[in-house]
């Protein structure tokens, strides 16, 4: 029977010669992850479930990303927690301040996470790694206890979308505005317990950056996982990193599929979702005027280093509004030194920005950027629910790296194209 | 085993930023939690519910991130049932593993009002308006799940296959 890569994946990791959407199934995980938010309340299970030791200390991946380096005495305890687990156990995957990044940018760049592998992680964008042709999901933190214990979850074989993008992309367009374009129309619920797989000769030339940020907003359409069909592009990008052996799966011609969505994307532009879900997408050109008070460019969305050098591209020369305030957060430390090797945190701190360490900060509202009462923000980030990023009643707007950039060159949400930038 | 409470209802897409807000996520006492449940939604939540009150929600309920804060904070919270037309598939799981029971109807949802004294027996899956005299049906829990309902939660489940 042919099947699609999602299900081939899950098949192999539970032994069985094939799958079908619905089928229960028990599988091996190659890799189980757990932050700082997370992972404290999946020790206290491990421990409570009786537990001396993880099943594989070179599986089990702790990353302090969230509140570190720690933002308050509390979040200081709950990485203590961590990190003092992880030396008990030894784990080789643990990665302290200085070397640590933000979870999703930093386990692909590290090798840590392989095509054809299957992830779970106690964070919900987890879902990124299908950019690589990985399986990826997102659990909370006692299926990651139980998974750290035994190497093994339950799942349900989950029915694919197949999305298709044809045509080029128009200047400034990525995978932020290719996955807010597609949440636009599917809805934050449109893909609710599916696999998302991207396709299509748009999807061939578009560098790995960008399908990391595309397969880590599946989960802003409800979906259980993203998926890319590993390639040139992705073998370039593993080589060299990978410490462990990987494969590279496909769909089979006549796999089933529930639904198949074509786009053409030479009719879209760089899209800007608003508040309070991001579903809300619009056009860039079609929002009249909104002024904001902060920018963030950074997040396991689009903290990488060409969402960094589309940023510098349009800051390039420029001053910031002075009614605006642009944190640039580089996702992990090997980013944030090329960065400052080719220049970009120069161009960064010229224009008026403040550079933050690897964390996911503000992002979730936690710190390094938290909105007050009546505050309006442009990120590159993946949420704007109500009271996201700070106060119940500030707002975020969602964007790609080039058109947060120019928004906090004019002061209010704009184009490049506003500034005479061209793509 | 019976819930039974007053409904509090809410709309589409209730995410886990509005059940308990990140920035109380340097903590992980459920009393704490609880104090803050729902707080971006409805600020009045947290003081007004009554043990074995009902969360009745629309589609999607629960989307966002994977913190188990949530169902920790709304069990905390004394609700004894989340009603909704569809979960989020993180807390949908993350709710059977901490024992926080949850049901599908839309008939429910679309039957109950704000404030109704609602039952509900998880054992056959129907629910009670005692307000209105209605009643309506959930969608059955499919037998897995439920297994991991009668050995106690997943980390019960999990010791008792290892033992």
């Amino acid at each position: 029977m042919p099947m699609t890569i999602t299900e081939k994946i899950l098949a192999e990791h539970a032994g069985l010669k094939e799958v079908k959407p619905g089928q229960l199934i028990n599988a091996k995980v190659d890799v189980a992850l757990g932050n700082d938010i997370t992972a404290p309340i999946a020790i206290e299970q491990f421990r409570r479930a009786g537990a001396k030791r993880v099943f594989d200390r070179k599986r089990v991946v702790l990353v302090p990303d969230h509140f570190a380096p720690n933002k308050d005495i509390k979040s200081a305890e709950q990485c203590k927690i961590m990190r003092e687990f992880a030396r008990e156990q030894r784990l080789t995957y643990y990665y302290e301040v200085g070397q640590v990044g933000i979870e999703h940018a930093l386990l692909p760049e590290q090798g840590t996470v392989l095509p054809g592998d299957l992830i779970i992680g106690a964070d919900s964008h987890t879902c990124t790694y299908g950019a690589l042709g990985a399986f990826s999901t997102g659990v909370g933190s006692t299926d990651l206890a139980a998974a750290m214990i035994t190497g093994e979850l339950w799942f349900k074989i989950p029915e694919t979308i197949k999305f298709i993008y044809r045509g080029q992309r128009n200047p400034w367009v990525g995978g932020k505005d290719l996955i807010l374009y597609t949440i636009g129309e599917i809805g934050v619920d449109g893909a609710l317990y599916m696999a998302m797989e991207f396709t299509g000769d748009t999807i061939d030339s578009l560098p790995m950056d960008g399908r990391f940020t595309m397969a880590n907003m599946a989960i802003e359409a409800g979906a259980k996982n993203g998926i890319f069909h590993p390639d040139r592009v992705t073998e370039q990008y593993v080589k060299g990193r990978a410490k462990r052996k990987y494969h590279f799966y496909a769909s089979d011609a006549g796999a089933h599929f529930k639904d198949i969505r074509e786009f053409d994307v030479s009719k879209i532009e760089p899209q800007v979702a608003f508040p309070h879900l991001p579903s809300n997408t619009r056009g860039v050109s079609e929002i009249g005027k909104i002024f904001i008070d902060q920018a963030v460019i950074g997040s396991c969305t689009n903290g990488r280093l060409d969402d960094l050098r589309e940023a510098a591209k349009v800051l390039r020369g420029h001053r910031i509004s002075p009614n605006v305030r642009l944190i640039i957060i580089p996702a992990t430390p090997s980013i944030y030194r090329q960065a400052m090797k080719e220049g970009l945190l120069e161009i960064f701190l010229e224009a008026g920005s403040v550079i933050s360490p690897p964390t996911c900060g503000p992002c979730l509202g936690g710190y390094m950027g938290v909105l007050a009462k009546g505050e309006r923000a442009i990120a590159t980030t993946n949420r704007n629910f109500i009271g996201r990023m700070g106060h119940p009643e500030s707002e975020v707007y969602l964007s790609n790296p080039a058109v947060a950039a120019a928004s906090a060159i004019l002061g209010r949400i704009g184009r490049p194209e506003d500034l005479g930038r061209k793509g | 085993m019976k819930c039974k409470g007053r409904a509090w209802k809410f709309g589409p897409n209730i995410n886990t930023d509005a059940i308990i807000p990140a920035r109380y996520l340097n903590v992980t006492d459920p009393e704490e939690l609880a104090q803050h449940c729902m707080e971006n939604e409805n600020p009045r939540f947290a003081q007004e519910t009554k043990d074995g009150d009902v969360i009745v929600a629309e589609t999607n309920f629960g989307c966002g991130s994977s913190r188990e804060h949530a169902p920790i904070a709304i069990k905390a919270k004394g609700i004894s049932c989340v009603i909704a037309k569809s979960f989020a598939r993180i807390f949908y799981r993350n709710a059977f593993n901490m024992g926080l029971p949850i049901v599908e109807s839309d008939e429910a949802v679309d039957g109950i009002r704000e404030g109704d004294e609602i039952e509900v027996d998880l054992t056959s899956g129907k629910i009670n308006n005692k307000t209105t005299g209605q009643s309506y049906q959930a969608n059955p829990i499919p037998p897995f799940m439920q297994e991991i309902i009668d050995d106690g939660g997943l980390m019960e489940h999990i010791a008792k296959r290892r033992s």
